[in-house]
């Protein structure tokens, strides 16, 4: 019965107008901000996604003041210019003040936001009905999504993996070991500078999928799962892309299936839960097989210990 | 004794050093790191680098290749400037500076030290990874070439460290700090290599922390404390006088 649900729910993709382009929209999302996020995770500015990704908000909300339109490229385009400028705010606090990293990244993340929700309560406050669509940025609504939108996050989606192939080896030791790549002649500051754009891209498409708020797990959750199972770079990007893909699909179809249930939250949960298989099974560092080692290792010690104490103290 | 001294001599006339450090300044935000620095590099030599905890010793070489703003003065890899003599200088940095939990093998670090010479846009290929592996089994690493760098131990990952400067094959070492830390087995693989190298006729520059094996190790000695005590052939400048107006702390404050 059970089987015969998930079944009709997966051939839905290919028959069901809306949820394929929901499907693919997802799908195109996960496997971006999959293979991205692992640049986010291994530099450390996990909390510095999160940032980009709420200050992108305000974007949304000036782009509509100027533009007019809620034509998506447009949009995009405003979240994408304020995420970069919130990233930038946020390493300007950091190089210019005694304020740390992590109170910097706070106070972009919650000013930026907070202006943000002003303006999307403002416009929607003023315009009336047709501006009510600008908070679905929020939490994303894939369901949303139509073909023209698909296509735009497609083409971008492509220009981000275009750059990582491209710049695969320089980002990697610019990653790796930035003060050596410099000493080669790798310009790392210009680089970190280009892989923060590459994200900022994958930010502003996940805003249509998962919004602003939840964008950040998108980034960091895949790139974790992977690293679990994997010991090279170039394949946990490939993993970490694939569980982000999955994810995107698989939590399109579970909130199919309800009426009502956002898209976003669940594609998260999915991946969350990816995660949570890869904490625990995983077979290098996993917890099941590590506490099955440790404890075989600790039987092996006490029966070690105990043949010797019989060898040197045989009477007792 | 005299022979050694009248050598240097004839350098410092003819030939172009393989490193000239001229009225060199650096600033962290306010506070000066490297005060008016004076100071030529013998070519062929092993030198140490010494001095007390923040004299300034890892942000001289990283100013030699450029990786700290200059405040004032010029440094000169033999006679140009740095970014036109980039192969000919490897660097190593101290093993503290990166991340040894990021997913990738000993083979694969290596191989970065290539990177410089494949330049933009090309990958690396089978030749790359050849001389890696070269490069390993020369600081007796070759069976552990797929072994992911985290389950390395300390001084098996400056092992790593130091052969990916040498698939650089340059003319000059900067290392930092490279003998810190490490096993025995360690410091006597690099030291040996060192040794070959300085045979070769390459400059290997070292910060060192150790000053009981500055006269065993080094032939030549730079002594640091923001701005220049003294430097020279060991036997010459590596004094106790010297020493005690290194590591004196009232120089650092008066500067302050």
């Amino acid at each position: 019965m059970v089987l015969e649900e998930i079944v009709t729910i997966f051939f839905g993709i290919f028959t069901d107008y809306t949820l394929r382009y929901v499907a693919l929209g997802s799908a195109i999302l996960g496997i971006t901000s999959g293979a991205l996020g692992c640049f986010t995770v291994l530099r450390k500015q996990s909390l510095f996604g999160d940032a980009l990704s709420h200050a992108a908000l305000p974007g949304i909300g000036i782009a509509y003041l100027f533009a007019g339109t809620k034509d998506s490229l447009f949009l995009m385009l405003g979240a994408a210019v304020f995420a970069w400028f919130g990233g930038i705010v946020t390493l300007g606090i950091t190089s210019t003040t005694r304020i740390k990293q992590d109170a910097a990244l706070g106070i972009t993340l919650s000013v930026f936001f907070g202006l943000g929700i002003v303006l999307l309560t403002y416009l929607q406050s003023t315009g009336g009905a047709s501006q009510g669509g600008l908070d679905r940025f929020l939490f994303g609504q894939a369901a949303a999504l139509i073909e023209t939108d698909v296509l735009n996050l497609g083409i971008l989606a492509a220009g981000c993996f275009v750059v990582l192939i491209v710049f695969f080896k320089e980002f990697k030791i610019a990653t790796f070991d930035s003060a050596f790549g410099q000493s080669l002649g790798f310009p790392t500051r210009y680089l970190s500078a280009l892989l923060t754009s590459v994200i900022v891209v994958a930010v502003v498409i996940g805003l249509h999928t998962v919004g602003v708020v939840l964008m950040v797990s998108m980034l960091i959750t895949p790139a974790a799962a992977a690293r679990q199972w994997i010991s090279s770079l170039k394949n946990m990007l490939i993993l970490s892309a694939i569980f982000g893909g999955i994810s995107g699909v698989v939590g399109s179809m579970i909130s199919s299936t309800t009426e009502g249930m956002s898209t976003g939250p669940i594609i998260v949960i999915t991946i969350t839960t990816i995660l949570g298989i890869s904490l625990m099974f995983s077979p290098k560092q996993g917890y099941l097989f590590q506490y099955i080692r440790k404890k075989r290792q600790y039987q092996n010690n006490s029966k070690t210990i105990s043949s010797i104490s019989k060898e040197t103290n045989p009477r007792s | 004794m005299m022979e050694h001294k009248s050598e240097h001599r004839n350098l410092q006339e003819g030939k172009v050093y393989p490193i000239e450090i001229r009225n060199l300044s650096v600033t962290y935000r306010t506070e000066p790191a490297l005060w008016n620095i004076d100071l030529n590099f013998p070519e062929g030599n092993l030198i140490a680098i010494v001095g007390p905890n923040g004299a300034g010793k890892s942000t001289l070489i990283k100013a030699v290749m450029g990786l700290v703003p200059i405040t004032a003065g010029k440094v000169n890899v033999y006679g140009k400037s740095y970014s036109k003599q980039r192969s000919k200088v490897a660097y190593v940095p101290q093993r503290g500076s990166v991340d040894w939990d990021f997913p990738t093998d000993a083979l694969d670090v290596v191989e970065m030290g290539l990177y410089g010479k494949l330049g933009w846009l090309r990958r690396p290929n089978s030749q790359t990874r050849k001389k890696a592996r070269e490069c390993l089994e020369k600081v007796g690493l070759g069976d552990y070439a797929d072994r992911q760098i985290g389950q390395l131990s300390g001084g098996q990952q400056q092992r790593v460290f130091v052969a990916r400067a040498l698939a650089q094959d340059p003319q000059i070492y900067l290392m930092d700090e490279p003998l810190n830390g490490v096993d025995a087995i360690t410091e006597e693989t690099i030291l040996s290599i060192l040794e070959n190298l300085r045979k070769e006729g390459k400059t290997i520059v070292m910060v060192h922390h150790d000053l009981q094996t500055v006269d065993k190790y080094f032939d030549w000695v730079v002594m640091l404390n923001r701005s220049l005590v003294a430097t020279g052939p060991i036997k010459e400048v590596f004094t106790k006088e010297n020493l005690d107006k290194a590591y004196q702390e009232k120089q650092r404050v008066s500067i302050r």
